[in-house]
Formats: C-alpha cells, sequence, structure tokens
C-alpha cells in the first residue's frame, strides 16, 4: 500500500509524530526500555555471527573454550577445510539446487498465483480451495512414497530428485495469488488493447510490475532450497552429490569435531543467503506488504 | 460469490496457467500423500508388504519409542509457538512506532537469523552451548550457575536448547509478517485511541491483536506445522540420535530412523507420518475456533 491510498487523516501525522517528545518521565522510562529490549535481541539475534566468523580464525580448542577474539588461524582452518572436503564440486550441487530450484519454483508458483486471480472460475476456486488444505500436509508424510517413487525412476541421488517435489510450493502460489490482489487491472487492460497476448502481459508487464513480491519469494524460497536438509539427505547419497549443508553437518557429527574448521565451512555455507538477502532486502518488506494486505 | 463471464478461451488460459502447478503438485503431493494413507494400513518389512487393517495403528498405542517422540514434539509444540509468536508480536510492535530510532537496524539484526544457513546456527549453537563453551563461562562469571551445565547431555537441558534454537531462528521471520501487516493498520485509530486516553496495553491488546488476527492466525499455523515436523535441529544437535536417552527424539527423526536407519517397515512410519497429519489438521481447526469465538465478542 502506498502512502497516497490512506485516508489523509493517517497520512499526515507522520511529520508532527516524529517532532513529539515523550513528556513524562514514564513515557521515557517506557520509550528506554523498549529500546533496551530490542538492543538485547538485536545482540542475541547478531552475537552467533560474529561468534561463526571469529570461530572460523580460532583453533578448535580455543573455540570450546569461549574464546571470542580474533585469532591466526584462518589459513589452517581454510586448508583443513579443503583438504577434507571437495568443496568446489559441495557447493556447486548446492549453488545448483538452490539457483534451479528457485527459478523453477518462482516460475510455476506465480504463473499459478495469477491464473488463479486474474481467470476465476468455480472449479479453479474450488481446487484452490482443496490446495490450502493440502497446505498443513507435512512433509514427513509423503517422504517415504516420494522415496520409493524416485528410486523406481532410478533417480535417486540426482539433483532431479532434490529439485522436483519442491518446485510446486501451494505456499508460495498462495503468496502470489495473495499479491497479485494488487496488480492493477487496468494494466491488463490496456495491454490487451495494446495487442498483447496473455503471455506476454504476464511476461512483460505482470512479472517487473510485481519486482517486490519477486524479490521476497526468492529470499523465501532460495533460504528454503539451500537449507533443505531432511529431502537431500534421504535422496543424495553419494559425498560428490551432497550439498554443502549436509556436508558440513556430517563433519558436526565427528567424534571430535574440529570446530575451526567447521565454523570456516559454515561461513562459506551461510554466505550465499546472506548475500541474496542483503541485495534484496530493501525490496523484501515492499514485497511482503503486498501479500499480507 | 459471482465470478466474471470468461469466454471458452480465457478458460483455455486459466487452465494453462496452472496447469504447471497442478501437474507437479499431483505428481509429487497429492499421490504420495494418498499413497502414504494406503501404506498406513500395511504391515511388513521392506517392499514385502500385506493389508494388516488397523494393526500398525494398535502398534502405535504399545510402542514407547513412539509415545516419547509424540510426547517430546507436543512438548516443543506446546511452549515454543506461543514464546515465539509473542516475542515476534512485542518485537514488530516496537519496530513499527515510526519515531523509533535505528529501526532499520534493529529490524535487520532480528530478522538475521532465518537468513543463516541451518547448518550454521547448529554449529554455532553446539559449540556455543559446549560443556565449556562461551554460555557456560558467562553464567559462571555472572555467577548464576556453580557449575557448567552439560546443555547436550542433560535430558532437560537439551529440550531447552531445542527450544531456544528454534525460537531465535523464526522470531525474525514472524515479526516480518506482523510489521507487513501493521503498515496497513489506519494510523488515525491509534490516534483516535490515544486522544481518547486509551493505556498503551489496551491499545496493543483491544486494536493490534484484532486487527492482526489473520496474520498471527496464519503465522501459528504455519509455525504448528513446522514444530510439528521439526527435524533438521534435533538431527543436527544430536547427531540423528535424538538424544539423550531419546529426550530430543521427534515424530519426524523416528520415521526417519524407522524409514532409513531400522530395517525399513514403510507401513508403520507411514501411520507414524499421519499421526502428524492428524495433529496438524486438530491443533489449526483448534486455532481457527480461537480466531473466530473471540470476533465474536
Amino acid at each position: 500500500m502506498t502512502d497516497t491510498s490512506l485516508p489523509a487523516v493517517g497520512a499526515r501525522p507522520a511529520a508532527n509524530v516524529r517532532s513529539r517528545v515523550p513528556a513524562n518521565p514514564f513515557a521515557i522510562l517506557r520509550r528506554a526500555l523498549v529500546y533496551v529490549l530490542l538492543s538485547i535481541a538485536a545482540f542475541v539475534s547478531v552475537f552467533p555471527f560474529f561468534w561463526m566468523i571469529v570461530g572460523a580464525t580460532n583453533k578448535s580448542a580455543d573455540i570450546i573454550r569461549g574464546k571470542n577474539s580474533f585469532g591466526s588461524e584462518l589459513f589452517n582452518n581454510a586448508a583443513t577445510f579443503f583438504t577434507q572436503v571437495d568443496a568446489l564440486r559441495v557447493f556447486w550441487n548446492s549453488a545448483f539446487i538452490a539457483v534451479v530450484g528457485t527459478a523453477l519454483t518462482l516460475l510455476i508458483s506465480s504463473l499459478a498465483g495469477y491464473g488463479f486471480e486474474m481467470f476465476r472460475s468455480k472449479v479453479r476456486e474450488r481446487i484452490f480451495a482443496l490446495l490450502l488444505l493440502f497446505l498443513s500436509i507435512p512433509f514427513a508424510a509423503m517422504m517415504v512414497p516420494l522415496f520409493v517413487m524416485f528410486s523406481q525412476a532410478k533417480l535417486v541421488n540426482t539433483y532431479t530428485a532434490v529439485i522436483l517435489p519442491t518446485v510446486a510450493s501451494i505456499f508460495i502460489i498462495f503468496y502470489f495469488r495473495q499479491a497479485t490482489k494488487a496488480f492493477p487491472s487496468e494494466l491488463r487492460d490496456a495491454a490487451k488493447i495494446d495487442g498483447l497476448k496473455e503471455w506476454q502481459i504476464f511476461l512483460f508487464v505482470y512479472m517487473p510490475v510485481m519486482r517486490s513480491t519477486y524479490a521476497a519469494a526468492t529470499i523465501i524460497i532460495f533460504m528454503a532450497n539451500w537449507n533443505n536438509y531432511l529431502w537431500p539427505l534421504i535422496v543424495l547419497q553419494t559425498a560428490e552429490n551432497k550439498t554443502i549443508t549436509l556436508i558440513v553437518s556430517a563433519l558436526t557429527s565427528a567424534y571430535t569435531p574440529d570446530y575451526g574448521m567447521i565454523l570456516f565451512g559454515t561461513v562459506l555455507a551461510t554466505l550465499p543467503t546472506l548475500v541474496i538477502f542483503f541485495l534484496l532486502q530493501r525490496r523484501f518488506v515492499e514485497g511482503m506488504l503486498g501479500a499480507v494486505k | 460469490m459471482a465470478y466474471a463471464r470468461l469466454d471458452r478461451r480465457e478458460q483455455l488460459t486459466g487452465w494453462a496457467f496452472i496447469a504447471p502447478a497442478l501437474v507437479l503438485l499431483g505428481l509429487f503431493m497429492i499421490y504420495p500423500i494418498i499413497w502414504s494413507l494406503w501404506m498406513s494400513f500395511q504391515v511388513g518389512k521392506g517392499m514385502n508388504l500385506s493389508f494388516g487393517g488397523f494393526a500398525n495403528i494398535e502398534r502405535l498405542t504399545k510402542d514407547p519409542v513412539f509415545l516419547r517422540a509424540l510426547g517430546n514434539t507436543f512438548i516443543f509444540f506446546i511452549i515454543q509457538v506461543p514464546i515465539m509468536i509473542t516475542l515476534a508480536l512485542l518485537f514488530a510492535v516496537a519496530l513499527n512506532d515510526s519515531t523509533l530510532r535505528f529501526r532499520g537496524l534493529f529490524r535487520t539484526a532480528i530478522f538475521l537469523p532465518c537468513v543463516t544457513s541451518l547448518i550454521a546456527y547448529s554449529t554455532i549453537f553446539k559449540s556455543m552451548f559446549a560443556t565449556d563453551g562461551v554460555v557456560n563461562q558467562a553464567l559462571m562469571a555472572l555467577h548464576i550457575i556453580g557449575s557448567p551445565i552439560g546443555w547436550f547431555t542433560d535430558p532437560f537441558w537439551a529440550k531447552v536448547i531445542v527450544i531456544l534454537a528454534i525460537t531465535w531462528r523464526w522470531t525474525g521471520y514472524n515479526m516480518i509478517f506482523y510489521l507487513a501487516a501493521l503498515q496497513n493498520v489506519d494510523r488515525s485509530i491509534y490516534e483516535a485511541a490515544r486522544i481518547d486516553g486509551v493505556p498503551a496495553w489496551a491499545r496493543f491488546t483491544h486494536i493490534t491483536i484484532p486487527m492482526l488476527k489473520p496474520v498471527i492466525l496464519f503465522t501459528t499455523v504455519i509455525s504448528t506445522i513446522g514444530t510439528l515436523q521439526l527435524f533438521d535441529e534435533v538431527y543436527n544437535f544430536t547427531a540423528g540420535s535424538g538424544g539423550p536417552s531419546d529426550s530430543t527424539l521427534t515424530l519426524s527423526l523416528y520415521i526417519y530412523n524407522l524409514t532409513f536407519k531400522f530395517m525399513p517397515s514403510f507401513g508403520y512410519s507411514a501411520t507414524v507420518s499421519w499421526v502428524i497429519v492428524v495433529l496438524v489438521g486438530i491443533l489449526s481447526f483448534l486455532q481457527f475456533l480461537v480466531a473466530r469465538d473471540r470476533r465474536r465478542t
């Protein structure tokens, strides 16, 4: 929602709200309390990141002892990691699965969201309601048959097996349908008059207009794909096909885990999601906004 | 509800747009779900299955490990979801105040945990909560505890860590939903309430909560589903064991063990997975009821 669509009374006070200073001591106290609580929350949220980066530069023994200053072991940790793990290969596996999976999910789910919202009919409305019911069925209930299906199709241990079941996501279809409600129908009408076909409208009008929605969805889907654990754990069986998440996780269950090396791997495994988030974060809240309306 | 008249062409276009998703969902979701329902009535090892009627359900009631996993999952759900939803709401309301400084900074910081990789945060938690790790040291330095707590070796604290970890990771995620919804709440309502002298707490319970009810319901249902099928965290914290002594064993972890670790009994593990389906169904229904009741009053 943009500011202009707010009623005039609601849109304007922003200016004088900003200038108002809490007058009585009680209000000041409350304000201070809010800052303290938010600061604690922010500290608790960020400290583990700091800990991870510091840890990547320290020896395992120091990390366990709780040392939280930078050390000089970064290159040793990196060297250990690269000798124990075929990092390039494993990183590629994760990247391929996450990127292809995210692109396909965005395309297929947004097509469906657009289709359900723009072309309403009784039958499709019923199907949509049915899908929402299925939204609450946990993955655990499908896991065993899915595994049997993919082993019968001889697709176990392939990227395809990891990606395919995640591509059509009811949650993302729902999200796109909600967001499409805010898509101005005049744009579609104008494009139609200009002689654009429906798929052209989708590709050249809808997608660019809805870029915030796509950005927010990209963050959510990419995160989910990159961190997907249970299904890849089941379906990827040889070390050279596993994702970085699986590989680093296996390192931590060693009898005496080398935390310095592991935290270095962890930094590598976290970078892509962080980069995606910071690249798209400006559009993120905007995009979420369109969907929650 | 009336539908705009669509001509034949538009009808077809409509189907074309949703067809790829429907095909995929049918193949990789609806078909497996129906299959697993069928499986849950089968007994036997590996692929040698035969119809067993309600034998699996009977086995459930006599299986102490299942009952343990069910209890643990329920404890995680009952404690973790309310804590997380409350925290997320409080943060969202605090951050929605336009006079607050560093809003963007706080928002990003609190949201950050859910962008981390799963493996990052479970490793970090494992090393931070090691017996001689940084948390025990800090607590001992502050004289809160006398001797180090064995976070991962004590059945009680192992559960606490799991709850802490999921809360840490998902509070910011839920907060974003509330923040987005709060942007749509007309500010003039708050202004009017403030002028009428309605105290902050009453504004929160009588304006914010009712306004956000649909979003709260949505996030509660989503979190319920997430917590009931908890797997990643416990698997990573305990190297797949659900230990110490099954104190963090969840239903999903038990299904995984039944299917891929022990002698596979697909029928029985499908039955356990349907327990989750039924639980999610019941709990979501209850949550809808609660949300609806409040609307009437």
